[in-house]
């Protein structure tokens, strides 16, 4: 451990702001895609179950 | 070999493969990024140059890396696409994009965010940080024009030439702290030095690469299948999937109540 403390840490030896910037908005970067891909998928599977039905709807109304 | 390659070139094919490799990525992508974050934060050693601030190296390199490695895998699938005319391949180049875009970006900021205390400033107009930039460009442009256009394959299209014409800027990207006369660091800064200080340095640093490029392909798959199923949702084989019929249960339920 190369480190003092915890406050050492946080500081990195007074570059925190650019070292916690630049760690900090990468997490957020990918933590939102994670969330905007799986939001995508259950719109994708909302979609097509939607049109599957509405087909299967018009088929029973039709007959 | 060549057979099994030409059956998951279909999508039918390529979308239970996609979901049950991306886990294994993700899995991989998380381990290998609690270790290099160990070895980056916790036992690398402060640089004697730039103090604790080059530790913004094993976020930065990693991502820009990534960014020209997406490209290129990007105009492969393009070039794949364009002359065979398969229709997985436009569906990946979409994949890719928005997560390259994401890692343009954040070369971008990072860099900024290292260049102020180092350089002090920000940004400068320079071969690497502009042709970085160009990138980042392409990878939007890319996004809005296989958005605007309607029809799947003439988008694959279209993006597949933006794409393959786009990859000359990656060389140009890489070879720029070469060709010109740049602001930006030539090599890495543990590759010159060999003592065993800079060798964890240089370990934690790949390990960080293979982390994301594992990370940006789990994304691509699970991407790339929410593509499959919008693209491929008037055939049978969409319409017997679980996960769909599942969808629609829940669909006619709430009709029901309704």
């Amino acid at each position: 451990m190369i480190w003092n403390s915890w406050n050492d840490f946080w500081a990195m030896g007074g570059y925190g702001l650019y070292v916690w910037g630049s760690f900090g908005v990468t997490a957020l970067c990918m933590g939102v895609e994670m969330a905007w891909v799986k939001n995508a998928r259950a719109q994708a599977l909302t979609q097509v179950a939607n049109e599957l039905a509405a087909e299967t709807n018009s088929k029973d109304w039709s007959s | 070999m060549i057979q099994k390659l030409f059956f998951y070139a279909s999508p039918q094919n390529f979308y239970p493969l996609a979901g049950r490799l991306w886990p294994v990525f993700a899995c991989l992508a998380t381990a290998l990024s609690v270790w290099g974050l160990w070895l980056g934060m916790f036992v690398a050693p402060t640089d004697f140059q730039q103090g604790e601030g080059y530790r913004i190296i094993f976020v930065h390199v990693p991502v820009s890396w990534m960014s020209m490695v997406i490209y290129l895998a990007m105009a492969f699938w393009a070039l794949l696409g364009l002359t065979f005319n398969t229709r997985l391949s436009g569906m990946m180049t979409k994949a890719l994009a928005p997560t390259g875009a994401i890692c343009a970006f954040l070369s971008l900021w990072t860099g900024a965010l290292w260049g102020k205390p180092m350089w002090g400033t920000w940004w400068v107009w320079d071969a690497r940080l502009t042709s970085e930039l160009i990138l980042f460009f392409l990878y939007l442009g890319h996004i809005a024009l296989t958005s605007a256009i309607d029809d799947p394959r003439r988008a694959d299209k279209a993006g597949g030439i933006l794409a393959l014409v786009g990859a000359l800027n990656v060389p140009v990207i890489y070879f720029s702290v070469k060709w010109w006369n740049t602001l930006h660091q030539g090599a890495s800064v543990s590759l010159t030095k060999g003592s065993s200080m800079a060798q964890v340095m240089l370990e934690a640093m790949l390990i960080m690469g293979i982390a994301f490029w594992m990370y940006a392909v789990a994304l691509a798959l699970y991407r790339v299948r929410s593509i499959i199923l919008i693209r491929e949702r008037h055939t049978q084989w969409v319409a017997d999937l679980p996960e769909v019929k599942a969808q629609m249960m829940k669909i006619s339920a709430g009709g029901a109540k309704a």
